[in-house]
């Protein structure tokens, strides 16, 4: 514990990857759009809006997960990016709704973790198979990162991509922005007779390589379809790269227990397998849809006990 | 090769200039509209359906055939509103309160209009109120509802509710989908019918309205 807190107070930025290098495993924190959803996102409402009005709830969810350990916490901004925020009219509230969200994770955090800045698909598509030009999505990713890096977040977190020339823009603008801040990228897989691609049919092999050419620093795998699954794609990125990967599994697919509805791998479950993860040499471990802060609290019980 | 066939292929390689040539072609030559419709477009976004269903493409081959499918759908709308021939129905989508997931949603309303079907796609984040409003509105015959998400899942219920407050079930028939939703699921809420991927919705859509058509 003491050595986590001495090697925390190294700075913050130039300290991450090199932890990584020394094989250190982090764990980073779980659902946030469940979370927002049980504390009252409305109909019609992005969840982005809370950065506007509802700022002591973003600091409730970044305590609960700080609480349970997470080395990393993310912004509540996986949506507010120009592009997405316009589906609500709000894209001239990218800067304000950004900022707003890195201050209310460090004003919890402070030094203590990392915050990682998320930026999840613009809800666009690219031409030709939609109607968006490269530009256009470049220049709405980089006003994204703009806010996210002025507002002095430690990581951005290109997350949940399907289309790989997204997630490349993505990973640009925010190099471009600052080559000195630490980018993860992760894409979404689905498992596939042939193997795993996402809904757009990109295979692992050439995700690793269009997003190590991008300029990420840190590469893998979030949501999906469970831990099981979550261990082959790990798998397949050690094979095909050597950067540091990350793997942010949901608690598997949700099943109807009676009335309600329970995503079905338990806290425990996931920091067991999630062991494996750990043997493959992953990185950085985490959660996505449906793991909560009892997720994040048993995976770094896990991570201390094998570190 | 003849035309429509001409036009399936074209259609499946997604090449939207060649699909409105030769729909035109295809019109001059003084084939129906109905039968460059069923025959050539529908027939060829079917094609597509199954290969993505099994795999054999990605998204964006369906999203470019999808567009090339609407270049020729533009030529042949107005000769149907002309004819007076009716589309084979009207289908309100999307995707319920609270949930975000969009991409599901969006291919079963591209299958739909492959298959010929107006649709109305509210996108996501939809309250109960708004879809039953929108279908009354548009005079819709089926409301698509879609869910991704456990927790947003007993807002299907609501729409349900609300659908019987009204005194409209059975007159909209109501298809629900989305990866924890079930067949079984939507028997415990009163909905019509449950459809497990896009194209298995849409030939589940296409039998709700052929029996409710029964019932008029």
């Amino acid at each position: 514990m003491y050595l986590r807190l001495l090697l925390k107070m190294g700075g913050r930025v130039e300290g991450l990857l090199k932890r990584l290098k020394n094989g250190e495993i982090l764990v980073s924190d779980g659902a946030m759009g469940t979370m927002l959803m049980e504390r009252g996102l409305g109909a019609g409402e992005p969840p982005e809006s809370f950065n506007l009005t509802r700022l002591p709830i973003l600091h409730e969810i970044a305590s609960l997960y700080l609480e349970a350990g997470a080395d990393i916490v993310q912004t509540n901004t996986f949506g507010a990016s120009p592009l997405k925020l316009s589906f609500y009219s709000l894209a001239d509230k990218t800067e304000e709704i950004n900022r707003n969200a890195v201050l209310a994770v460090r004003k919890i955090v402070g030094e203590c973790a990392y915050i990682s800045g998320s930026c999840g698909p613009s809800g666009k598509l690219l031409e030709p198979y939609g109607d968006t030009s490269d530009s256009e999505m470049y220049d709405s990713f980089e006003r994204q990162m703009k806010a996210l890096i002025s507002a002095d977040v430690d990581i951005i977190c290109v997350e949940t991509m399907t289309d790989l020339r997204e997630a490349t823009i993505a990973v640009k603008a925010a190099k471009t922005v600052s080559s000195s801040t630490p980018v993860i990228a992760t894409m979404t897989f689905d498992p596939i007779p042939r193997g795993f691609y996402t809904v757009m049919g990109i295979n692992i092999e050439e995700a690793v390589k269009g997003l190590t050419n991008a300029g990420a620093d840190i590469i893998g795998s979030n949501c999906g379809n469970g831990i099981d699954n979550m261990i082959k794609i790990a798998r397949e990125f050690r094979e095909f790269s050597h950067l540091p990967i990350i793997i942010q599994s949901n608690a598997g697919i949700p099943e109807i227990k009676g009335n309600t509805v329970v995503y079905p791998e338990t806290p425990e479950f996931m920091a067991e397998k999630a062991k494996e993860l750990v043997s493959l040499g992953v990185s950085i471990i985490g959660g996505c849809c449906g793991t909560t802060p009892k997720h994040i609290r048993a995976i770094r019980k896990m991570v201390d006990s094998v570190g | 090769m003849d035309i429509l066939n001409k036009i399936r292929e074209s259609l499946q390689s997604g090449n939207d200039e060649k699909v409105r040539a030769l729909t035109k072609e295809a019109i001059e030559e003084r084939i129906t509209p109905k039968e460059i419709l069923d025959e050539g477009l529908i027939y060829g976004m079917d094609i597509i359906g199954k290969k993505y269903k099994a795999h054999e493409i990605f998204l964006p081959d369906v999203l470019l055939a999808a567009t090339a499918m609407y270049a020729g759908m533009d030529l042949l709308r107005p000769m149907f509103i002309q004819e007076g021939i009716p589309i084979i129905g009207k289908v309100v989508i999307g995707t319920v309160q609270g949930d975000l997931h969009d991409i599901g949603k969006n291919l079963v309303g591209i299958m739909l209009k492959g298959a010929g079907f107006e649709v109305i796609n509210l996108g996501n984040n939809v309250s109960p109120l708004k879809f039953i409003q929108t279908a009354k509105k548009e005079n819709a015959t089926v409301i698509g509802m879609s869910a991704l998400l456990t927790t947003t899942m007993p807002v299907m219920k609501n729409v349900m509710d609300l659908l019987r407050e009204e005194g409209l079930i059975g007159k909209i028939k109501i298809i629900i989908g989305g990866a924890p939703v079930s067949e079984e699921y939507a028997k415990e809420i009163g909905a019509d019918a449950y459809g497990y991927d896009s194209v298995n919705a849409v030939e589940t859509v296409k039998e709700l309205i052929k029996n409710s058509k029964k019932f008029v």
